[in-house]
């Protein structure tokens, strides 16, 4: 079901996203505060709303410059490859019915293609920017997002396996009767832990860790081209959010309110909840981080996957 | 749907051609990746879309990222660039270079005799890809699913270090590690040679 | 496991809780007297200079920030010919006022002194000097000290006694 205008969807979806990443900046901001009994940004316009508009003019005035030991092209080529790639994701994901870019078929996979070549922005921004902090960074971002996205895969197919589909608007239309975070409670967790992986952010954010690697892979960026990374980030969240959102929480279905609100409401709630491990949870050592990975986490999505086609083949067929 | 084909197919030949060419050891991977997405475009428009997203996800997405990853902790340098360019050289490539071009000459040939029928371009689903893969295929996917395994107990057990053969085999529990040093965990002259000031 | 899940839990009753933050410039953190902020030279209860121009604090100044030029009136009363501190590289350290045999220079809790001008954080004299008695209200260095100014002769300091007079015989 696609949109009967399709050019007003794609740029009404590329405007809300990229507004919305940063009104994320803002509500990061003022939350995290809220969780440490701060007040945050409340200056700039009104509840300091126009605060991200502030930090986006003085990183659009900041030296655009690229270190003379750097690989120049792939430096700059890096933070590209990410915004590209989150804002692809968005193609597939279903607002409300009719409100999508592209209803592909493969949606489930496109997703995942497109978050697998997201690692290459931040491993390529590591090594283009020959410093040795950004260069831990990089490969600690590769071994990390290669791994999670391993069981982020998996633990979708559980979803993928009770809808029938690997389309997104078919995985909404099949929670018509019950969520299915509820059949795939298991599945929903490990995907939200992978999807916070994916998108390096605390707890899991390792390859930024700024408190042992100066900023990580991008301790050489400045100007926009870090606003990049920055905004992506944001994207990312949003993208996981909605992600979450469709697959485990029925999409846009609920009653009364239109379905975009719906959509909003879910959304919106999983975005305070990400923010809200941000507060809470400390980082984890990055050996933990694979061991949990590799020992805990692949085996679990791996039964998850066993049991959910046991039951389906079982009972439903 | 034609032109797009013949563009994703010339930027694949592209990006190989410089795959190879490149010095520079994570260029050439990287034009190797973009020569690998444009399969996947080539594939989608062919209409096999399952296979198109399996290769970005696979291909470009997890071996290549492997691939750069060893590449990035080799820490290859200007040494290697020269190295690459030596290796460039004309008696190198004469043998490959013989090979492709009987292939070429093929190709011409096949090219140059009346055309085949075409058969329209069929879409495939991802079901029916499941359904050829554990139907009729099984016996090839048990068999690459064995290699893999194989492959995966090898490279354990290679990787494998005994606990003790670490470096610092308490790193797991530091209050271990503090226990031993006597509330000091950096006792003088334990990580100093002895004569340095 | 469940102690993440608490902590989480944890956290969000956070944001029921007071917040900690003062809101700055409407609202004001309470400073406590012996705050050491801008540095001011004061004077005696008398409403005299305080200072005698010793160069102790300049000495003392880890920085070197503090420039002074002692001078003399007629009556031998010591004062500084000027007296200059460079705020720009002050470090609010208070090693001065602990230097001051005086109590002449004094840092108060006032800490608003921002400026767009590095120049304009050069403080002169007629800039730092107040007209009270600072942190000392009753204290006057001249009226215990034994030297002789205009006005006040040898031994009429408190608790001086008067001095010794060598032609007397007298015990
Ligand atoms: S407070 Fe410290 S740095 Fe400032 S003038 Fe006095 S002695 Fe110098
Ligand atoms: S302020 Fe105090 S220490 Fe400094 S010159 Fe004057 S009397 Fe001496």
């Amino acid at each position: 079901m696609i949109s009967p205008y399709p050019a007003v969807t794609l740029i009404a979806v590329l405007f809300g996203a990229l507004t919305i990443a940063g009104g994320l900046v803002w509500a990061e901001r003022r939350l995290l505060a809220l969780w440490q009994d701060r007040y945050g940004p409340n200056r700039v316009g009104p509840f300091g709303l126009m605060q991200t508009l502030a930090d986006m003019i003085k990183l659009f005035f900041k030296e655009d410059w690229v270190p003379p030991f750097a690989d120049k092209w792939v430096f700059i080529m890096a933070p590209a490859i990410v915004m590209f790639t989150v804002l692809m994701s968005f193609v597939v994901v279903p607002f409300a019915p009719g409100i999508i870019i592209s209803d592909l078929n493969i949606a489930v996979l496109f997703f995942l293609g497109m978050s697998s070549l997201g690692v290459y922005s931040i491993v390529l921004a590591g090594w283009a920017s020959d410093n040795k902090y950004a260069l831990l960074g990089g490969m600690r971002a590769a071994a990390q997002m290669l791994s999670y996205e391993v069981f982020m895969g998996l633990s979708l197919m559980g979803t993928v396996l009770l809808a029938g589909s690997f389309d997104l608007v078919d995985i909404v239309n099949a929670q018509r009767h019950m969520w299915f975070v509820v059949p795939q409670f298991l599945g929903f967790v490990l995907f939200m832990i992978a999807g916070i992986a994916e998108t390096r952010r605390l707890p899991f954010d390792l390859p930024e860790s700024e408190s042992e690697l100066v900023a990580g892979f991008h301790s050489e960026y400045s100007g926009m081209k870090f606003g990049m990374f920055f905004v992506g980030e944001y994207i990312g969240i949003l993208l996981v959010s909605s992600m979450i959102t469709v697959l485990f929480f029925g999409g846009w279905r609920g009653p009364v309110l239109p379905p975009i609100v719906w959509y909003f409401i879910k959304t919106c709630f999983f975005l305070g909840f990400f923010i809200l491990l941000r507060a809470a949870l400390p980082r984890p050592r990055f050996d933990q981080l694979m061991a949990w990975g590799w020992k805990l986490m692949l085996p679990l999505s791996l039964a998850n996957l066993l049991v959910t086609g046991a039951v389906k083949l079982a009972f439903f067929h | 749907m034609y032109l797009l084909f013949y563009i994703s197919g010339a930027v694949a030949i592209l990006a190989t051609v410089m795959t190879i060419t490149r010095l520079n050891a994570v260029h050439a991977l990287l034009y190797f990746v973009v020569s690998l997405l444009s399969i996947a475009v080539i594939f989608y428009i062919l209409g096999a879309p399952f296979i198109a997203a399996l290769e970005v996800i696979i291909y470009a997405g997890a071996i290549m990222v492997l691939f750069i990853f060893v590449v990035m902790m080799l820490n290859l340098g200007e040494r290697a660039v020269e190295m690459e360019g030596k290796w460039l050289s004309p008696g190198m490539w004469i043998g490959p270079e013989i090979l492709a071009a009987i292939l070429i000459a093929e190709v011409v040939y096949l090219l140059s005799r009346p055309p085949v029928e075409v058969h329209a371009i069929q879409y495939v689903e991802p079901r029916e890809v499941g359904l050829a893969l554990f139907g009729p295929y099984l016996i090839g996917v048990e068999l690459a699913s064995m290699l893999l395994l194989g492959a995966l107990v090898g490279a354990y057990h290679l990787g494998y270090r005994k606990p003790e053969a670490l470096e610092n085999p308490d790193a797991d529990n530091t209050d271990a590690t503090r226990a031993a040093a006597g509330g000091d965990l950096v006792r003088a002259g334990h990580d100093r040679p002895a004569g340095a000031a | 496991m469940l102690s993440i899940i608490r902590t989480l839990w944890d956290v969000f009753l956070h944001a029921f809780r007071k917040r900690v933050t003062i809101q700055y410039p409407e609202q004001k953190a309470y400073l406590s007297a012996r705050y050491r902020g801008r540095i001011i030279l004061s004077r005696d209860p008398e409403g005299g200079e305080r200072c005698v121009a010793c160069y102790l604090c300049a000495v003392a100044c880890p920085v070197d920030c503090i420039a002074l030029q002692a001078t003399e009136d007629s009556t031998g009363r010591r004062y500084p010919e000027f007296f200059r501190i460079n705020f720009s590289r002050c470090i609010f350290c208070g090693y001065c006022e602990e230097a001051c045999p005086t109590y002449a220079i004094q840092l108060t809790p006032d800490i608003e002194m921002g400026e767009y001008s590095r120049q304009n954080m050069v403080y002169e004299k007629e800039h730092l000097l107040i007209s009270g008695p600072g942190k000392y209200p009753d204290y006057n260095f001249w009226r215990v000290a034994g030297v002789k100014i205009g006005g006040k002769d040898k031994g009429q300091a408190e608790r001086e006694a008067p001095p010794t007079d060598l032609r007397s015989l007298l015990p």
